[in-house]
């Protein structure tokens, strides 16, 4: 159990939006959500997964919608409340502590703003360990887990209960929603006891942002080594390619920011070319015509010198960026796992191969 | 044919000449006055004098100023506002300047959130209540408030709430009110657009000082021939008017013209450009002969907005920072300035304040004014204050680094005496001629530009054929603004799909720049 203040934020909201790999909207709206909340509400209180009783009811809070609505719209406020008073209502049970749902710059920060305005402490879990774009797919999905009954509200105060026969109708019919809502509605979904967060949960993903994002506040002090190798080394990360971004071709479709950015080699990369495929999410990254990663590992781009995430939301041109292939959560990687999340799920035709393993003899 | 260029900053005005092949005759340095309309006439006749130039043959003057960036910075000469967002139920959960230092929260007297504004698609969020923006601007009214910053969220989608509550705003407040509107001044994302307009409302009086300040003091030196500009943050330049309305678009208009006038002096094509002013110094990086620009949002004064900028880092230290001695015996360094009270003000001109010049002639490193004046400060103070300079320099030059290895550095600016020869981190550090000057120079070698905006449905128009077409418009509307056709290139391309919107309607934007002729 330890206490989240405004720094810990600020590091949690960069390293969330690391683990986005290029979803999960820009951390600053989630950020300011979250640290008018504690400015005004007081500090949050984190739990280990291990301090949670079996049987306590744990809400993940989120918010469903495009980025750059999110950046305009931000919240009402009030929403929150709503949602705890929609769910304890339905289960006629107290909630005891609220959870992130993915990482993401968004929303990771939304369920702090949500803890420190009730008064409930957050759990140091997630259900995703980075973002994906669609909300079935989650680890609890695999774990067998519904996503409702499911609270949806807007900033107008509409709110509605789902329940549905399976994950996929509810991402349906609560994506028409949130559309018809404005583009940006907050939810809880796949509520849960505390058992089975702890079985199928990422543990220790709240932690784990706050460390990447606290590395890359100090990456440029990095003894005896550049602060690319630095960065390399703790993220874990594989170094894919380095580029400028020389076109983005974009269009949102259904509500997804669908597009594939093209980068021009730079450095060591110079005369080659790579493109990354998005849906929110970067879900390929293919290097002179051979692909080098695939959902559900993570491709993330991150500006070339200060190392801070980039989100396909913020592509332009003529930034430069690396592309770096982190290692998904190990459930991912199950059939099951790969039938939920994998490269043909997004209609990309190729098997899933881990990184690690696509990676092999590169650079 | 020549140029002018003049570069007002908070310490020192300078001016240059430039012949048609972009050649500096002469160039002149000298106090900012605090009438800034008298700094600029001098500046203009002493570089006239110094150069025996023909006044009328002079077709162009620009001027850059970093007069709203230290506004900013040291919170000086920022106007009272009234902040109305449109917006509520939505947007209510991050109120305006909920991360801005408190310091600066103090140049808003009132603001409110009030109902109304649009969804992404157009559609109405909630009607605009006119009640609450009508009370709103009247109580402003009795609070004697001048100017109102308007933002409401999706504005860059439809921007008639703003336009009927700047209407509203005029009915109440009278006609000499200063309204900035949002969608005048951002691309989406409210809080950073929000930001902008906040800056842009409390700018006014400074905007009106240095227009009125430049346009007398050229009418009044006979340069009567010459096309006025104003230089922006993307190095190139906007007339007159539009720099009254938007000030806030001069914001680091100062370091992109001393990156480029550096680079331009030095033929250095890659290094990290110091230009230390009287009150603050930039730090920005050349690249390949164009300015690094920013890849994230740019911060001044801790404010985040969402103008693209060059990549640069301001720190509070200059040749006027006054120097500090606390309680505990530790010594810091700016960030606040005598500014262009310098050669009143700094010990080493008679005065009773302590600056980092008055160190850098304690320690023998420049001529400057009464080295005896300055003979009491103890060598140990002077090189313990000097120490905390460098170290300031020292780690702001190592945040804009590319690598680990050592860089080039270019040195311009006239406060860049303060700074000690050697740089950690600095492989050569290099003070081109006329290194006071960099900044005018950089604005009189601004080019100027024509930015084409519009909304195309690529299903009607394929993409390829919509950027073509939008970037002729764009090199047409740079030669109308006085490009000279061969030198104009495309300089930034936008395309952004409106999120949702039946069909593929997208937002294409393009910047095209020339020289002037």
């Amino acid at each position: 159990m330890r206490k989240i203040g405004i720094q810990e934020i600020e590091d949690i909201a960069t390293g969330a939006a690391l683990l986005g790999a290029g979803g999960g909207g820009d951390p600053y709206v989630g950020k300011l959500v979250a640290i008018g909340a504690v400015k005004e509400c007081g500090e949050v209180t984190l739990l280990d997964p291990e301090e949670v009783p079996d049987d306590a009811l744990i809400v993940p809070i989120a918010m469903m919608g495009a980025p750059t609505v999110l950046a305009e719209k931000a919240i009402g406020g009030q929403e929150y409340k709503k949602l705890y008073d929609m769910v304890t209502q339905f289960f006629g049970k107290k909630i005891y502590a609220f959870m992130p749902i993915e990482a993401g710059g968004v929303n990771s920060m939304l369920p702090i703003a949500a803890a420190a305005r009730l008064g409930l402490p957050l759990v140091d879990v997630d259900g995703m360990g980075r973002a994906f774009p669609e909300l079935q797919m989650v680890t609890f999905t695999i774990g067998g887990l519904k996503a409702t009954p499911m609270a949806l509200t807007d900033e107008k105060g509409n709110s509605v209960i789902f329940e549905t026969i399976t994950n996929k109708w509810t991402e349906e019919l609560a994506r028409s929603v949130t559309m018809s809502c404005g583009g940006s509605v907050s939810v809880s979904l796949f509520p849960m006891n505390g058992k089975q967060m702890k079985e199928y949960g990422v543990k220790g993903i709240v932690t784990r942002s706050q460390k990447l994002g606290e590395a890359i506040r100090t990456v440029k002090n990095a003894e005896n080594q550049t602060p690319e190798e630095h960065f390399l080394q703790f993220t874990e990360g594989f170094r894919l390619f380095k580029g400028k971004i020389s076109d983005v071709l974009r269009e949102t479709r259904g509500g997804f920011n669908i597009g594939k950015v093209v980068l021009d080699g730079i450095g060591d990369y110079k005369g080659h070319t790579a493109y990354v495929e998005f849906q929110n999410e970067n879900l390929a990254a293919v290097v002179d015509g051979k692909i080098l990663a695939t959902t559900p590992d993570l491709i993330c781009l991150v500006d070339t010198e200060t190392f801070t995430p980039v989100t396909t939301d913020a592509l332009k041109y003529g930034k430069r960026v690396m592309v770096i292939g982190l290692k998904c959560f190990e459930m991912w990687r199950t059939a099951s796992g790969i039938e939920l999340v994998g490269p043909r799920y997004f209609g990309i035709d190729t098997d899933y191969i881990p990184l690690e393993e696509r990676c092999k003899g590169g650079k | 044919m020549y140029k002018l260029g003049i570069d007002v900053g908070g310490t020192n005005t300078d001016a240059v000449l430039i012949d048609d092949k972009l050649r500096v005759v002469a160039d002149i340095k000298q106090p900012t006055s605090e009438d800034i309309y008298e700094g600029i006439l001098r500046a203009i006749r002493n570089v006239l004098e110094v150069s025996g130039v023909d006044k009328s043959r002079i077709t162009q003057a620009m001027l850059g100023t970093t007069q709203c960036t230290n506004a900013i910075v040291e919170r000086r000469n920022l106007a009272p506002i009234g902040i109305l967002r449109i917006g509520a139920p939505a947007t209510c959960g991050v109120p305006p300047m909920v991360d801005w230092a408190e310091d600066i929260q103090k140049i808003a007297v009132g603001s409110v959130i009030i109902r109304g504004g649009s969804e992404f698609d157009g559609k109405e969020l909630v009607p605009l209540d006119e009640d609450a923006a009508a009370a709103f601007f009247r109580e402003m009214k009795e609070k004697g408030i001048k100017s109102i910053a308007i933002s409401c969220v999706f504005s860059t989608v439809r921007n008639d709430y703003e336009v009927r509550a700047a209407q509203l705003c005029r009915e109440v407040m009278g006609n000499d009110v200063h309204i900035s509107i949002s969608s005048e001044l951002g691309s989406m994302g409210l809080i950073e657009r929000e930001n902008a307009t906040i800056l842009n409302a409390a700018l006014w009086k400074v905007a009106e000082r240095f227009t009125e300040g430049f346009a007398k003091s050229l009418q009044d030196e006979g340069v009567v021939n010459a096309e006025v500009y104003l230089s922006q943050n993307d190095g190139t330049l906007m007339t007159m008017e539009h720099a009254r309305r938007y000030p806030i678009l001069t914001i680091a208009c100062g370091p992109t013209n001393s990156i480029r006038g550096a680079s331009y002096l030095s033929k250095l094509k890659n290094a990290v450009v110091i230009d230390v002013g009287g009150t603050t110094t930039d730090l920005g990086v050349i690249q390949s002969g164009f300015p690094r620009e920013s890849s994230v949002a740019v911060t001044i004064g801790g404010v985040r907005t969402n103008f693209r900028m060059p990549d640069v880092i301001s720190i509070g230290l200059g040749g006027g920072s006054i120097v500090h001695e606390k309680a505990d015996g530790t010594i810091t360094v700016g960030p606040d300035s005598v500014g262009y009270a310098i050669s009143d003000r700094a010990l080493v001109f008679g005065g009773d304040t302590m600056t980092a010049t008055d160190i850098a002639v304690r320690l023998g490193m420049a001529e400057l004014g009464d080295k005896k004046l300055v003979s009491h400060i103890p060598e140990d103070f002077a090189k313990r204050a000097m120490d905390v300079i460098r170290s300031m320099i020292e780690d702001s030059v190592d945040a804009m680094k590319v690598s680990k290895e050592d860089c080039d550095v270019i040195l311009v600016g006239g406060g860049s005496i303060i700074l000690p020869e050697k740089i950690e981190g600095a492989r050569s550090v290099m003070k081109p001629e006329h290194f006071g000057c960099a900044n005018a120079i950089g604005s009189a070698i601004s080019k100027v530009s024509g930015t084409y905006e519009k909304l195309i449905d690529y299903n009607e128009i394929p993409r390829e054929t919509a950027l073509e077409q939008a970037k002729a418009e764009a090199v047409e509307l740079a030669v109308k603004a006085g490009a000279i056709p061969a030198t104009v290139e495309i300089i930034e391309v936008d395309d952004v799909p409106l999120q949702y919107h039946p069909g593929n309607t997208n937002r294409v934007k393009v910047k095209a720049a020339g020289d002037l002729a």
